[in-house]
């Protein structure tokens, strides 16, 4: 096994190198895990990279998502033509990306429009669905802004797809766990791009650097803009801290047009809540509680019944007894009896 | 038999009149309580591993994080079905009557432990029929919240924005329960002579005298109820 440490990819173009080269990607790198909060500091900080759909490209040709089944080796089931292009109908745990096909009317301009959103994981700086995991290093991101999800420590609870502002994660039926785009964590880290970028014959999808990302899409949206997409921009929600998988829009100023892409997604108050102070003030209220009680009983008189009120009962019993019959006293069965 | 019972329960009965003893719960209501309470812990200690990451150690006493997540909902159904039988055994002694507005005022000099100046009282107090009525909500909040969040056998029964809330109003349920839980066990603890009740099935006639004057004045009334009732 060579030691020789894989250089980090800034392109899907290029062919990998061909030497054996150890993973680049390492523990050392994490810099944020679900439900762990004192990590150890990164020892280094990789550089940030992103994958940049350009939809304006994207010709609709699935090769993306051939190259994602193969990579990943899963198998998604063969289904039915609905009369739709999406297939199959969903991202599922056995499809990580998926095209979504909109048919468009444009009202300004009156001409139809076929926008085709290659969806999946968007691999947010602040991803929900790490914030949502209640699994210690289910969720991990690393310092190259890459989301990846640890099988091994997944527990298949699904509060991820609660997290998660685009709807991407899927939980497996049989395995159990919850399934995703890795952006290809696993190539990346030996100097590869993904294999989505690696495929797409119109380079409508481009790997790199996320600053070299946003350079290569000023120059894209330029050129749109020229050809009549005033509003031609790209999409790198700051709600979310930004993503690491980006788009290039004709239409930027509404992104739900493309299969409901969220105009502004961010982690939802609910699950902020839910997971900030309901989970510290839940737990020290039931903490209070239980060592108030313990200190109650400890420190306070108990509430004894005295002899006065055994007197008092037998009293009451007593009296109440004397209404019976003789008879009914006779059959009475005597104390103490079985 | 010598009239309807309205404060006291089928089964409630004097046991032993010399030293006084009272039957408070039957075998089946304490098995019925018992399969609750067990139920209840695992739950708790359950929810409260994929509640906080400091607790997620938890997960070790159910066999780890997946066992615990597929576990979890079942005890919960488990827990649903018991609860509901003491439900059907207790709900009627727990609606709220005039006595316990007077006791809840007096509140100061329960927690004294001083009842000499409190109004009697049947087989509940307030505080009894609290925890019996903010249990019972809040189980019935858990279990509806709990399917829409359950993954694996309801993955889509929601759409994504409820499930946020469902997650989140399921959380705090169960921290308001596990509060209720923790008055519950201590108050049982605290009022000497409780715990028998649960265990045993009787209590002394001097603590059915001090906390439930009312029960024990009815059950004294009664005849000794013969086999065949």
């Amino acid at each position: 096994m060579t030691t020789e440490r894989a250089p980090q990819p800034t392109t899907a173009m290029a062919n990998p190198p061909v030497q054996p080269l150890a993973s680049n990607l390492l523990p050392g790198d994490v810099v944020r895990a679900s439900a762990m909060r004192d990590l150890p500091a990164p020892e280094r900080q990789l550089t940030k990279v992103a994958k940049l759909i350009d939809v304006s490209r994207c010709i609709g040709c699935k090769a993306c998502q051939s190259a994602c089944i193969e990579w990943n080796d899963t198998h998604p089931e063969v289904e039915e033509n609905v009369g739709v292009y999406e297939n199959p109908h969903d991202l599922t745990p056995d499809m990580f990306t998926l095209m979504r096909f909109t048919e468009y009317e444009n009202p300004e301009t009156n001409e139809f429009e076929w926008l085709i959103r290659k969806d999946g994981c968007m691999h947010c700086e602040d991803p929900g669905c790490l914030t949502a995991c209640p699994a210690p290093g289910a969720i991990v991101q690393y310092s190259n802004g890459i989301v990846d999800f640890i099988s091994d420590n997944c527990i298949g609870c699904g509060y991820c797809v609660a997290g998660c502002p685009f709807n991407i994660p899927r939980i497996h039926k049989t395995a159990h766990v919850s399934k995703k785009c890795t952006l290809c964590s696993d190539r990346v880290a030996v100097g590869q791009g993904p294999a989505c970028a690696k495929a797409c014959p119109t380079q409508a999808i481009v790997f790199g650097t996320k600053d070299e990302m946003i350079a290569h899409a000023e120059m894209r949206i330029e050129d749109l803009k020229e050809r009549g997409y005033e509003n031609a921009g790209l999409y790198d929600p700051q709600g979310v801290g930004g993503t690491h998988v980006m788009y290039v829009l004709h239409h930027a100023d509404k992104p739900s047009l493309y299969a409901d892409l969220p105009d502004d997604p961010k982690i939802s108050a609910v699950v902020k809540g839910w997971k900030g102070a309901a989970k510290d003030v839940g737990l020290a209220a039931m903490g209070l509680a239980a060592v108030g009680a313990m200190a109650h009983g400890a420190l306070a008189r108990a509430n004894e019944v005295s002899a006065h009120d055994d007197a008092e009962a037998q009293e009451m019993v007593a009296h109440a007894a004397g209404r019976l019959t003789v008879e009914e006293e006779a059959a009475r069965p005597p104390e103490g009896a079985p | 038999m010598t009239g309807e019972r309205e404060y006291s329960a089928p089964g409630d009965e004097i046991e032993t009149r010399k030293p006084v003893t009272v039957s408070r719960y039957r075998g089946i209501t304490r098995l019925n309580h018992w399969v609750t309470a067990f139920t209840m812990i695992g739950l708790i200690l359950s929810g409260m591993a994929l509640f906080h990451p400091s607790l997620y150690f938890l997960t070790g006493l159910f066999g780890g994080g997946p066992t615990t997540r597929w576990l979890h909902p079942l005890m919960g159904i488990l827990l649903v079905l018991s609860f509901l039988l003491l439900f059907l055994q207790m709900w009627r002694l727990n609606l709220p009557r005039r006595e316990d507005a007077e006791w809840l005022a007096n509140i100061k000099e329960v927690v004294k432990g001083e009842e000499e100046n409190l109004p009697e009282l049947g087989k509940y107090n307030a505080g009894q029929k609290f925890v019996f009525w903010g249990m019972s909500g809040l189980i019935v909040v858990m279990i509806v919240t709990g399917v829409m969040i359950w993954e694996q056998y309801f993955p889509g029964l929601v759409s994504i924005p409820v499930r946020r809330v469902a997650v989140a109003v399921h959380a705090l349920a169960a921290v308001a329960a596990v509060l209720i839980f923790i008055v519950h066990v201590y108050a049982a603890i605290w009022t000497r002579g409780t715990i028998r009740a649960m265990t045993r099935g009787t209590v002394t006639g001097g603590w059915a005298y001090r906390h439930h004057r009312k029960w024990l004045r009815e059950l004294a009334g009664r005849r000794k109820a013969d086999p065949a009732e």
